[in-house]
């Protein structure tokens, strides 16, 4: 089993490489109701500490999967990353540049897919490359449209609108968007949760196809051990909440490109696979104890 | 063979079923029953003295209508003119009304929506305004415009503006969290993120607003018009002087048919703005 110690440096020896992402004792507090008037209401609340002082590096060109029990705060460090949701403590450095807000430099794809229900997957395309480079000529743009679509086998339903395609085909549409803008990284928030079984594992090997092709630094957070297993070169195990941290990082040494037939041959697979298993098992009975107890 | 011969059985339990078990089929029928059933009953009770004196029969009622209908542009004064003008004066005068309403509406209504300050601050004003019957305010009206074709506009304008504001305000305020976060993880600027994200994000919402306002506006202009003379408001109110229950009842169902038409308009252009949502 290798597996790094909590909270490694694992990039020391390259810093300033490119699409470099370094997250530095982040801490998330959801403020609570304070205050003479929510005194007298009796709707006073408590702080929420959602996730607290996690540190992690992200090296250029590796595919990260984030892991963890539900509702640890998986989601607010990526919206953090995204800039969508201010940070409470510590800082987010994009290439030494620390992250105030949202940019074009990292895309984000949506669990729920969150394209424009108004517009053909091409103008859901051409919004978010139109945005990003307003004066763009018509050419270059026409070019990248039709390059994202083709590279996610959508070829051919560039005039269709989001109602009119399949969870799994709108999820391609997300992931084109998400890459048609070139973003130094690329955000997944549960890309494939909201798909059935069959659709999932096809998307999956999608994605990792592209994986191979684009090369991109990928942040994902997933509930599926066997998805992260699939696609990550690390995989970041977190706990519980409230007060969620990083437990534990696993290396996934399997060679590329992976099929899911293959990986499942390699020696380390069902050590790793245990191995989060009973962690996410462990996390989330002690998730329930809590309930039952609180 | 055998696979052959299966396929015959298959086809015949994909039987077309017969037309009169279509559901369209039979409420049709059932509608063409019960009005047939309806204007017996009117035509007979009516011969037979059933109702109060004066009530026409149905065929005297139908004849009138068509009698209305195959003259609709006539002009001998004010007191006796064509239901086509009457009808084309009441539509001009709700279209006005309606626009200028809109027109201040959908842009207000923007506003408070996406301002959550604004939304709070207004909310009173809006709240306390709409219930507000729209006849209310006719006697205001005349005062200060001294004109009764103005003060008509008027009061389609104040009592059609609410339900397009509050529905804008509501739609723009409701957008989708994930359709504000794409605009912004792109970096779009504010005016971009409402031109291209909120407005057609919020369409589906301004447009029932706006189909709202449309029937009310159609409901106020009768009571209005009973009191300022021309327009089909007017033309009952007359009928009603002239105890011509037959021309009352032929406006009433004119209205209604007008008032059909206008909202399946509306019913279409929200079906056209969905793209999918909501149906």
């Amino acid at each position: 089993m290798r597996t790094a110690p909590v909270n490694s440096v694992a990039s020391i020896d390259q810093p300033s490489a490119a699409s470099h992402l370094s997250i530095r004792n982040v801490t998330k507090v959801f403020p609570g109701k304070k205050g003479m008037f929510n005194k007298l209401s009796g709707k006073t609340k408590r702080d929420f500490v959602a996730v607290q002082d996690i540190s992690l590096d992200i090296e250029p060109n590796t595919f990260v999967t984030i892991i963890g029990p539900s509702g640890c705060g998986k989601s607010t460090l990526l919206n953090m990353i995204a800039g969508l949701s201010p940070i409470s403590g510590g800082e987010i450095l994009l290439n030494g540049m620390p992250i105030t807000g949202p940019g074009p430099d990292r895309g984000m794809v949506f669990q729920n897919y969150a394209l424009m229900p108004w517009m053909t997957v091409e103008e859901n395309l051409r919004f978010a490359v139109e945005t990003v480079d307003l004066k763009i000529s018509p050419k270059r743009r026409d070019r990248i449209i039709k390059e994202h679509i083709q590279l996610v086998g959508l070829t051919g339903a560039e005039r269709k609108h989001p109602h009119e395609l399949s969870g799994g085909m709108r999820q391609r549409v997300g992931i084109a968007r998400a890459l048609a803008i070139n973003p130094q990284i690329l955000l997944m928030d549960e890309p494939f949760g909201a798909l059935d079984a069959l659709t999932r594992g096809f998307l999956q090997d999608e994605v990792e196809r592209i994986w191979e092709q684009e090369r991109k630094t990928v942040i994902m957070i997933t509930h599926s051990i066997e998805e992260a297993l699939l696609l990550s070169d690390r995989i970041v195990m977190m706990t519980r909440g409230p007060a969620a941290r990083v437990d534990e990082i696993l290396e996934v040494p399997f060679p590329r490109p992976r099929n899911r037939e293959t990986i499942e041959q390699h020696p380390a697979y069902h050590d790793l696979k245990a191995e989060m298993e009973s962690h996410l098992f462990r996390e989330t009975r002690a998730v329930e104890a809590a309930r039952m107890g609180g | 063979m055998a696979v052959s011969n299966a396929t015959p059985g298959l086809v015949t339990t994909e039987k077309q079923e017969p037309l009169y078990l279509n559901e369209n089929v039979r409420a049709f029928a059932l509608f063409m029953l019960s009005l047939g059933l309806f204007l017996l009953f009117w035509e007979f009770g009516a011969r037979a003295g059933w109702f109060v004196q004066g009530v026409p029969t149905a065929s005297e009622t139908i004849k009138e209508f068509w009698w209305w209908v195959s003259n609709p542009f006539f002009d001998n004064g004010p007191n006796d003119l064509g239901i086509g003008w009457n009808l084309l004066i009441s539509l001009r005068r709700v279209a006005i009304g309606y626009i200028l309403a809109s027109l201040v509406a959908v842009p207000l209504g923007i506003l408070i929506g996406i301002s959550p300050v604004a939304y709070k601050a207004f909310n009173p004003y809006v709240q306390l305004l709409k219930p507000v019957s729209p006849l209310a305010w006719l006697p205001l009206g005349l005062y200060i415009l001294r004109d009764s074709e103005q003060t008509g506009v008027f009061i389609i304008f104040i009592s059609s503006i609410w339900p397009t504001l509050i529905n804008t305000a509501f739609g723009v305020a409701s957008v989708d969290k994930d359709y504000l976060d794409v605009a912004n993880t792109l970096g779009a600027s504010r005016l971009r993120t409402i031109i291209k994200v909120i407005i057609p994000a919020a369409l589906p919402n301004i447009v029932s607003g706006l189909r709202i306002s449309m029937g009310i506006a159609w409901l106020v202009i009768v009571a209005a018009e009973m009191l300022l003379g021309t327009g089909l408001g007017y033309f009952i109110w007359n009928e009603w002087n002239n105890l011509s229950i037959a021309n009352i009842l032929v406006a009433i169902f004119i209205i209604g048919l007008v008032g059909l038409l206008l909202d399946s308009l509306f019913a279409a252009l929200e079906k056209f703005v969905a793209f999918g949502r909501n149906s």
